[in-house]
């Protein structure tokens, strides 16, 4: 049965390539160092789950969890726009948190670390996505939208704004430019693509529970998005095929379930010690780390 | 005139960096602002450009009170400005530097990506404006230290505005450069500009300006003829002591 392992893989590798080039849009285009995105990805996914129970169609529900998501973005860059740097990536980090906690608390719609079991697969137009193959070429159809709008964004003039936003500010403001106004439509945008691949991981896991939306999986996302390179979307798309297919190696090698874990996390750390080393702009990345 | 401020005031901690500080700067003009380090001049463009907040004072623009205008609302009033340290976005080419400064609607995400506008034929003629002759594809990165000194003075002048400020123009380029500078700003004056300039080197400034003001421990202490002011004693006190 290895079809339904590959066709995993590659729904993963889809939801991922959306999670990564959304982070790389606010990070690496604009300089917004936001360690929430993992939280988005987590609203994205809860509210997606919830409005299905609720009855609500998923092709109404997927955009919704993306608008959620979107508004929780706004409400982070409200809160944090004037700050940037070390102390947003401090502040972001800090509202991961908050949300996981929220996750983890509040029991009555959420059932707190129980998690919600046996969510449905997506129904659109009175089909069910229930095959494998199908919700790969459906995460496939969304990744590309999901790449096509943001490289569309970044290659016109206001992705030069935000490229000249994060190289800087106060050069831009003192051109005429509202730099907090291009921050917050970015975070905004940024918050929609992860509510976006929250939806899509829930319906294809059909489990969520906090635990989902850990630090580790920013860890993992910004791991994706620094080997890829910066500014560089076709960086993300290549480093999120290359981030998760390699440690599936381990999985051939027969080791106890107790080493995996932590032998992957391993090999996530050699590859970015690795990248840092010998190509600190990562595979395709256009700007430094600094 | 085209910019008064009234008694402004700005401090950091116990040091007023401005005190009490009156300005009066003629349209048409080529004003120039000098003084000993840490006597407020930057201090003063930053709170006139409200990049710092200030404490007291007004601050009138073209006949309008501009205390309720952010930093990025000044450049469509009609005031652009220079920093001591050149101010270049690093990642971009010197077509975006420029296509940054002249567009209006870039703040859309909308227009952006519907809009097309070939402004090369602009682009270029600001360029020349300044005698920067490189490739407009050439990345800000890559350029040499004067290079990206004429840059920031053509995005400075991209957008058509009525009051260009300085912050030293000329720190640390050679020679020739100062000279082209100078021709520049003059060439800018003759079309109807009116340059505030902050600049340390004297004989730059006595040959440039037809105004000059002395500032010294946050406030304006002389102003007048670039002559008058050469042998005002106050200013001789202030540069030379006792």
């Amino acid at each position: 049965m290895i079809a339904p392992y590959i066709f995993n893989i590659l729904i993963l590798i889809c939801i991922y390539v959306i999670l990564a080039t959304s982070l790389n849009f606010a990070l690496g285009y604009t300089g917004l160092l936001n360690l929430g995105h993992i939280a988005f990805f987590g609203i994205g996914a809860y509210a997606s789950v919830l409005l299905v129970q609720a009855g609500i169609p998923y092709i109404i529900a997927l955009p919704a969890a993306g608008v959620i998501a979107g508004f929780f973005g706004f409400l982070l860059i409200l809160a944090t726009r004037k700050i940037k740097g070390d102390y947003l990536a401090l502040v972001t980090l800090g509202f991961s948190f908050v949300i996981h906690s929220v996750l983890l608390n509040w029991t009555s719609v959420t059932r707190g670390p129980l998690g919600i079991p046996g969510i449905p697969k997506p129904s659109i137009l009175g089909f069910t996505i229930s095959s494998g193959f199908i919700y790969f070429i459906f995460a496939l159809i969304i990744a590309f939208i999901t790449w096509f709008i943001l490289n569309k964004i970044v290659n016109s003039p206001f992705g030069r704004l935000m490229q000249a936003t994060r190289d800087d500010e106060l050069g831009l403001r003192v051109l005429g430019k509202n730099t907090s106004m291009i921050k917050t439509k970015v975070l905004i945008i940024s918050a929609f693509f992860a509510g976006i691949a929250g939806s899509l991981f829930a319906h294809h896991i059909t489990f969520i529970d906090p635990a989902s939306f850990s630090l580790q999986e920013i860890i993992l996302v910004l791991t994706i998005v620094i080997v890829g390179g910066l500014a560089s979307l076709r960086g993300s798309i290549f480093a999120t095929i290359i981030i998760l297919v390699i440690p599936e190696i381990l999985r051939f090698l027969s080791l106890p379930g107790t080493i995996v874990g932590p032998a992957r996390n391993m090999i996530y750390a050699v590859i970015l010690v690795a990248i840092l080393l010998w190509r600190p702009r990562g595979l395709f990345g256009r700007v430094d780390l600094n | 005139m085209i910019l008064k401020t009234k008694r402004l005031q700005k401090h950091f901690g116990g040091i007023y960096a401005l005190n009490n500080c009156d300005l009066n700067i003629r349209k048409n003009e080529i004003t120039a602002i000098i003084g000993p380090n840490g006597s407020g001049k930057s201090t003063l463009f930053n709170v006139i450009s409200k990049i710092l907040k200030k404490d007291k004072g007004k601050i009138i623009f073209n006949g309008m009170d501009i205390d309720n205008k952010k930093d990025y609302e000044l450049a469509s009033k009609g005031i652009s400005r220079t920093f001591q340290e050149v101010r270049l976005f690093k990642n971009l080419t010197i077509m975006d530097h420029i296509d940054i400064a002249i567009s209006k609607d870039d703040e859309s995400i909308l227009r952006s990506l519907t809009k097309k506008v070939n402004r090369t034929e602009r682009i270029k003629e600001i360029l020349d404006v300044v005698g920067l002759n490189k490739p407009i594809d050439t990345f800000a990165s890559d350029l040499s230290y004067g290079q990206r000194k004429l840059l920031d003075l053509a995005m400075a002048i991209a957008k058509p505005g009525d009051l260009l400020m300085l912050d030293e123009p000329v720190a640390g380029v050679n020679p020739k450069l100062r000279k082209k500078i100078k021709d520049i700003i003059r060439s800018l004056h003759k079309k109807g500009k009116t340059i505030l300039i902050i600049e340390h080197d004297m004989n730059f400034v006595m040959d440039l300006a037809g105004h000059v003001i002395v500032m010294n421990a946050g406030k304006v202490i002389a102003q007048g003829r670039p002559k008058d002011i050469q042998n005002n004693p106050d200013v001789l006190n202030i540069y030379l002591g006792d």
